[in-house]
């Protein structure tokens, strides 16, 4: 379904990008820990075409889309939900939804306003006020909502709990295995193990601009000098 | 009494042609930050265009092709120009634009010639709307006034209400995550500044008609309408519209106005105080400095313009 492979991306000469590589089917969930500054939004922006990857590929469903254009890439069917949330503020709660709709690409899972509403009733009530005025736990669920209603088939979120409390983390949490059950590709981006873990099918850790570990969440947990070598600050 | 409300009328009459070539400009550079110097060009060469195909199809056909000719040269002028010097920055922009600036106007003079061409109100349109003591309000004015009315209603409910004007907004705070999202936004900022392009000619094809045409015309309004958008507040229409009638109605006041400095520092019973250079100097010979003053005062008291409500 989403398969990265050998993806490389700078800041001018800064060299962040090393060969990321990897690889999610339908209906699965992926998740890329590492330390701040290891890579992971920088992953996220060159797979969407935000900053143009110097080389590799990124198949969505045996097409390669490294290198177009972000909006192209969008229309192919990836979805993104940046770690700065980057919700319009002078917008309202529902013009930000409204942003977010396009088509379906065939076999693309098929959101509508209504459901997502319904998934946290909250953002309805709310639906005529400025998005700049929800609290960060809404303006989390907005994000990932406004991509869902694009129709994509796989989807890149990036630390969708950081800062939120235990309570919102939950319905996030719940958000995103409804995703799963319709057959979207996750990648989520974390640094903390805890929702993740209960969600996730494949590990992957990064490190040194590549993936440094994959597999099962069990396989992760039984190989504790994989944690200490590439997630814990010294 | 009378005098008064003719200089009111003047006024808002200015004010909304000031506010025509704003409206463009306000979309342009006020929210696509693109800092186009030659923008009152347009407004000039749309006077051309309906001056030069009016000719043949009629004053109304004349203002919609020099809308629709002055909206394509701007399209063409980012695609092909703008959008080269884009990612240099703001001083690239402007050389370029300042450029053009120019480039137009010799072209316009080339074709032309320097003194201004005969594109008059049509015989038709020529009668008096009403009279206020002595003074004939011709019909052409309101139909300018109504023009500019139109434009800001018309160009205020495609941005409020429309899909592409969501994605505009939307576009204008956060670019790259509308493209994330799908929306082709180098496409749409082409559109908008197409259509920002369109409506200065549209400004250009009315107004000529009562105003000179002449290649002097953007000198003449090429800085106000800057002034304009920076006090009104970067990319609002409501705050560009308000700071337009307001510039307006100050100038045609000033303008009426027969003392001078002297008078009035005799009336402050300063008399003796009054330096000698500002004893004879008249108001209205500051009418054209005002613009710039107010904009110096709004931009130290409230620096995000009138309707600015960035922190
Ligand atoms: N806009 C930028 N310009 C230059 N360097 C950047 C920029 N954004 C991130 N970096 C650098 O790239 C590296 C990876 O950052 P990032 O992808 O944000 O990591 P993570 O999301 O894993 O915390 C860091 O060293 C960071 O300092
Ligand atoms: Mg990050």
């Amino acid at each position: 379904m989403l398969s990265v492979r050998d993806l490389h991306a700078a800041y001018g000469n800064i060299h962040v990008l090393r060969g990321v590589a990897f690889e999610i089917a339908g209906g699965e969930i992926a998740t890329i820990l590492g330390r701040n500054g290891s890579g992971r939004s920088t992953t996220c922006k060159a797979v969407m075409g935000l900053l143009p990857p110097l080389r590799g590929q990124v198949l969505l469903g045996g097409v390669d889309l490294a290198g177009r254009e972000s909006h192209d890439i969008a229309r192919a069917g990836l979805g993104y939900v940046p770690e700065e949330r980057l919700i319009f503020t002078t917008l309202t709660v529902e013009e930000n939804l409204i942003m977010g709709q396009k088509p379906a690409k065939s076999g693309a899972a098929r959101w509508s306003m209504d459901e997502l509403y319904d998934l946290f009733p909250r953002l309805r009530e709310r639906r005529n006020i400025r998005a700049g005025f929800l609290s960060g736990g809404e303006q989390q669920m907005l994000t990932m909502f406004r991509t869902l209603l694009g129709n994509p088939s796989a989807i890149l979120i990036d630390e969708p709990t950081e800062g939120l409390a235990p309570k919102i983390v939950d319905v996030v949490g719940e958000a995103i295995l409804e995703m799963k059950r319709r057959g979207l590709a996750v990648v989520l981006m974390e640094q903390k193990l805890s929702m993740a873990m209960k969600v996730t099918d494949t590990v992957l850790v990064m490190g040194h601009g590549q993936i440094v570990f994959a597999g099962s969440p069990q396989a992760f947990e039984a190989d504790p000098g994989i944690r200490r070598q590439w997630l814990e600050v010294a | 009494m009378d005098a008064f409300l003719v200089a009111l009328l003047n006024g808002l009459v200015y004010g909304l042609l000031v506010f025509m070539v704003s409206a463009g400009l306000t979309l342009v550079f006020g929210m696509m930050g693109v800092l186009n110097f030659a923008h009152a060009s347009f407004y000039m060469l749309g006077a051309y265009a309906a001056f030069l195909s009016g000719r043949y199809i009629g004053f109304w056909g004349g203002l919609i092709v020099a809308t629709l000719a002055v909206g394509l040269v701007g399209l063409f002028s980012e695609r092909l120009l703008l959008r080269k010097v884009r990612s240099f920055g703001h001083t690239q922009e402007l050389l370029l634009t300042y450029g053009l600036f120019f480039v137009l106007e010799e072209l316009v003079k080339l074709l032309f010639g320097p003194t201004p061409v005969a594109y008059r109100v049509p015989d038709e349109l020529r009668f008096t709307a009403f009279t206020i003591g002595n003074s004939q309000f011709p019909f052409f004015r309101l139909l300018m006034g109504a023009t500019a009315l139109l434009m800001f209603f018309g160009t205020y409910a495609a941005l409020r209400f429309t899909r592409i004007g969501l994605i505009v907004r939307a576009a204008v705070e956060r670019p790259q995550m509308v493209s994330a999202l799908g929306h082709n936004v180098p496409i749409v900022f082409s559109g908008l500044f197409a259509v920002g392009s369109a409506l200065a000619g549209l400004a250009g094809a009315v107004a000529g008609m009562y105003y000179p045409t002449s290649p002097a015309m953007a000198h003449e309004l090429g800085s106000i309408v800057f002034v304009v958008v920076v006090i009104g507040g970067l990319g609002s229409l409501n705050g560009a519209l308000a700071a337009s009638l307001l510039i307006g109605v100050m100038t045609s006041f000033a303008v009426g106005v027969e003392s001078t400095f002297g008078d009035l520092f005799r009336a402050l019973g300063l008399g003796g105080l009054a330096l000698p250079g500002l004893e004879a100097v008249q108001f209205s010979s500051i009418a054209g400095v005002l613009p710039y003053a107010l904009m110096l005062l709004v931009l130290l008291w409230r620096p995000a313009g009138f309707a600015g409500n960035r922190a």
